[in-house]
């Protein structure tokens, strides 16, 4: 891809990178998501609200069969990243996790040094060819989760001994060292204190210029803040998708409507 | 008076608050009724450890130590010829050189030269034989030696046999206390630390026997019974706790080992005997074959506790490798196993200090033999600590009680031994997040 196209797709936004049609989820017996249709555009951030229960975490695993490691879970429907589909036989999870990269509630750095964290993906998929090249990828990596300054100095120190938001920085910064194309982040700043949710979301603004970012989150002040499209879940249906702009200021679904004002949730 | 005036009809209902109060002391009561009875329970249980430690050790400690007796010998060439090496009259050496320490007493007799000679033991002729044959050029000249006495005569100068009972009810009579007084006083009986405890192998005779057979054989046993149990229980916990599919099939397995850790032990031991003896002809008294029994006792052990220490690992470190694209295995295998290391390694030297203090299987597969050397190989005929402690227990001679004794001391001086390097272990491997 040249950086024409790249400038061209960054003005118009129309580009879409995942199309879901048809898509159910089941939990045993339980059916999480009813037939939920989206297409998510490339290079913005969309957000995904509604109610706890209401299936939009259940949704976000979907887009990198997370929900394979599931005994009981079942999708149907499809999914495509960039016309592929992704619960295709020839399709290896590994490879699709490591094209689209995921960022959890609660920040789970591995109990390795900060170095290590951020290294592991690389190395494990072969990213880099010598020690120099990994090094690289690892102060790049920091730079763009925004952390890099706070912990240069104690690379070889356990990722552990961060605080919360320093840890979660940490997780972004990992997910987006294998270079993804696509970035899910499941609720990242429920364990957080306001100071850094608000550089957490700072750093999801920055990295919507080269990713896909799609946010599950509980706060409706978040997904105003952070995103350009919102889609609103409630019991399983996805409700209303839309410029985020509309959702929150002209709701089409008196569900919606309900939701955003505090009726609903 | 003036309640009666102003109440209402019927008794005056009480506050919450003093409801409360009055529910306070009862729960108070309760409180400290639990923790007397815990208090009590944990001051039972160390008084019953007390008493257990106390007694081994007030029977055990004398073991420790061994009454020795230097005496010089004249190695006569009439009687040990060069030429009949290594046979030769080393025992009448010994009474030679006895006679001479004991002034007055006939030699020539035989009843008393006999009973002197019994006071060193019998494995004096046997020391002075191999020092005479690895170095002939001794012959004709004098050895300066330091050998064990003879039971009888250790239990004397340990205070075990009572000089004031009568004599028809002592081991050791008049004179022969004379004669060690006489010994003693010339300085000859030493009584230090009792080196062969751990150096010989077992005997018949208590002063000559010791535990490096039954230490090597519970070596051997408990090395076969790692490499066996070790990779085989934790692939097995690997496999049925992250690989295995959840169904009926998985349940019943998992239902299987849990009741295959509750089997008694001698159930083991009349399997590895059909089996292992049996079928496979493998040789009996062995420690391998010990091994191979206690790693089908301790497997379900480890297996247990690999599986509770890999369920312990949290989920969020399973999903943050699985999110990067990590495959299945190198989860496992790079970050759930790792974490779950001190765990499995605790429940591993658990469940081998277990082992080595498992007796029934060991007897039933033969390795309760009277056996007088060391093994070499895990393939030799060998006792286990338990079973030498089960020999020793079961021996007629005075000098086996504070050895029995001392033999328990050991095993549980090994036992508490392992315990301590597991909780090291789990410390040092154990990390936070």
């Amino acid at each position: 891809m040249n950086d024409m196209r790249k400038i061209e797709r960054d003005a118009n936004m129309t580009d879409t990178k995942i199309t879901a049609r048809g898509v159910n989820v089941y939990y045993g017996d339980t059916h999480a998501i009813k037939d939920v249709n989206i297409e998510i555009t490339d290079k913005t951030v969309t957000a995904f609200i509604g109610p706890s229960g209401c299936g939009k975490s259940t949704f976000l695993r979907c887009l990198n069969r997370m929900n394979d490691t599931i005994d009981i879970c079942r999708v149907t429907g499809e999914i495509r990243i960039d016309d592929q589909d992704i619960n295709h036989k020839s399709v290896d999870p590994v490879q699709l996790r490591a094209q689209v990269g995921m960022v959890f509630q609660k920040p789970n750095p591995f109990p390795k040094s900060i170095y290590d964290n951020i290294a592991y993906g690389p190395r494990i998929h072969g990213l880099a060819k010598s020690k120099v090249e990994l090094d690289e990828i690892v102060e790049k990596s920091l730079r763009r989760g925004a952390i890099w300054d706070e912990v240069k100095d104690r690379l070889d120190e356990p990722g552990t001994g961060l605080s919360g938001g320093q840890q979660q920085r940490l997780c972004i910064a990992r997910a987006i060292a294998t270079e993804p194309e696509v970035l899910l982040m499941d609720e990242p700043c429920s364990a957080l204190d306001p100071i850094a949710t608000a550089q957490v979301e700072e750093l999801i603004d920055e990295l919507h210029r080269d990713y896909s970012v799609v946010i599950v989150t509980h706060s409706m002040q978040q997904a105003a803040r952070v995103s350009q499209k919102t889609a609103f879940f409630h019991l399983g249906n996805l409700v209303e998708f839309n410029d985020t702009s509309e959702i929150f200021t002209n709701p089409t679904d008196t569900r919606t409507e309900s939701y955003i004002t505090g009726r609903i949730g | 008076m003036t309640d009666i005036t102003n109440a209402p009809a019927g008794p005056r209902k009480a506050t919450s608050t003093e409801l409360v109060a009055a529910s306070l002391k009862r729960r108070r009561r309760k409180q400290m009724r639990l923790q007397w009875i815990g208090l009590g329970a944990i001051s039972i249980a160390f008084l019953m450890l007390f008493i257990l430690v106390a007694s081994l050790v007030s029977t055990g400690w004398q073991a420790f130590t061994q009454t020795h007796l230097t005496l010089e010998v004249y190695v006569d060439p009439e009687e040990i010829p060069e030429e009949r090496l290594p046979r030769g009259g080393f025992d009448d050496a010994l009474a030679a050189s006895l006679g001479q320490m004991l002034p007055g007493v006939d030699m020539s007799d035989r009843a008393t030269a006999r009973a002197v000679e019994g006071i060193l033991s019998n494995g004096a002729q046997f020391e002075l034989r191999d020092r005479v044959v690895s170095d002939p050029s001794l012959i004709g000249q004098s050895v300066t030696m330091t050998v064990p006495v003879s039971d009888p005569y250790d239990q004397l100068n340990k205070g075990l046999i009572e000089r004031a009972t009568p004599e028809v009810n002592r081991r050791v009579k008049d004179n022969e206390i004379a004669w060690f007084d006489t010994l003693a006083e010339n300085g000859a009986i030493s009584k230090p630390f009792n080196f062969g405890l751990f150096a010989n192998a077992d005997s018949r005779f208590p002063e000559l026997a010791g535990l490096k057979g039954a230490l090597v054989g519970s070596f051997w046993a408990l090395l076969t019974c790692f490499v066996i149990s070790f990779p085989l229980g934790i692939g097995a916990a690997i496999y049925l706790e992250e690989f295995a599919p959840k169904n009926k099939l998985s349940d019943f397995i998992e239902v299987n080992i849990n009741n295959l850790a509750a089997v008694p032990s001698v159930v083991f031991g009349l399997l590895a005997l059909a089996v292992f003896i049996g079928w496979f002809g493998l040789p009996r008294s062995a420690p391998f074959v010990g091994g191979l029994t206690l790693a089908l006792m301790t497997m379900p052990t480890i297996i247990i506790a690999t599986r509770a220490a890999l369920k312990a690992v949290p989920p969020s470190i399973r999903e943050a490798a699985l999110g990067l694209g990590a495959s299945k295995q190198q989860v496992v295998f790079q970050h759930v196993l790792p974490l779950a290391m001190p765990g499995i390694l605790t429940g591993t030297i658990i469940g081998l200090a277990q082992a080595l203090g498992e007796t029934a299987p060991l007897l039933l597969i033969g390795m309760n033999a009277f056996i007088t050397s060391a093994a070499s190989s895990p393939f030799d005929s060998s006792t286990a600590l338990p079973t030498q402690i089960f020999i020793w227990a079961d021996s007629p001679e005075r000098g086996f009680v504070s050895r029995t004794s001392a033999a328990i001391l050991v095993l549980l001086g090994f036992l508490v031994m392992m315990n301590a390097v597991a909780i090291y272990l789990r410390q040092k491997f154990e990390r936070k997040w």
